[in-house]
């Protein structure tokens, strides 16, 4: 990596839908990513539900973005830490959330997850290691 | 007089649907809409308030708001499924509509 990359982690606190912070900061990582950043992206709170399975928007005449999140793999945006307490306090799993799927280069493109579930703590030396944290 | 209070942000985000609760009488329909409906769904740190509060209101969701967020297989037990037509319904068979906002 360059000198000029920088380690970006996008923070997301709010559910899909009924605010437009979801769809924001997903097409904000995008444009991060096409810049050839360290991209990073973490679900806390409500933004856990960004993540989940089985999201259906035809009755409610919205573009169901979820799908998008399979593609961040392609872009190399492949850190994706979910909050262990955030999960737990909304009675939801891992497998509750999106298969996301990267293909590792440096291992002879293994295919691997790139969710990882991580604990406040650890989510805390996370933030620590960033050069910039955008909060959605 | 009754009243439908109608619920539409998210229990872990805002305290609306616990003051709902707690200030809404008995036989009165409380309706769960848009990022509200995550207060239907089951294992929650709300949950148990929410089915306590079923033994003597009627609690619905808006299946579309559920359906959208990937939620219809996480719903209690008990609670009631409305689609639009069935929210302008409520709407007409109460004297009043209560929108915690």
């Amino acid at each position: 990596m360059s000198d000029t990359t920088k380690k970006f982690l996008y923070l997301n606190r709010k559910a899909p839908y009924g605010t437009i912070y979801a769809l924001e900061s997903l097409e904000v990582v995008l444009i991060g990513a096409a810049f050839e950043q360290d991209v990073a992206l973490a679900f806390v709170d409500d933004g856990v539900y960004q993540i989940t399975k089985g999201q259906d928007t035809a009755g409610i005449g919205v573009k169901n973005f979820s799908p998008t999140y399979s593609a961040l793999g392609d872009y190399d945006v492949n850190k994706i830490y979910v909050e262990k307490e955030s999960l737990e306090a909304r009675g939801l799993t891992v497998d509750d959330l999106l298969d996301l799927k990267y293909e590792d280069e440096d291992d002879d493109w293994a295919e691997k997850d790139s969710i990882r579930v991580v604990t406040a703590q650890e989510l805390a030396d996370i933030m620590d290691e960033q050069d910039v944290i955008l909060s959605f | 007089m009754t009243i439908l209070h109608t619920v539409n942000k998210s229990p872990f985000e805002d305290s609306s649907l616990e003051s709902c609760l707690r200030c809404s009488k008995a036989g009165s329909t409380i309706l769960l809409i848009e990022d509200g409906i995550y207060g239907a769904t089951e294992g929650t740190i709300i949950s148990d308030k929410v089915k306590a509060a079923m033994a003597d209101r009627t609690v619905c969701a808006l299946q579309p708001d559920v359906e959208a967020r990937g939620m219809k297989d996480k719903i209690i037990e008990g609670i009631k499924l409305v689609d639009y037509a069935g929210f302008v319904d409520l709407a007409t068979e109460n004297d009043t509509v209560e929108s915690w906002l």
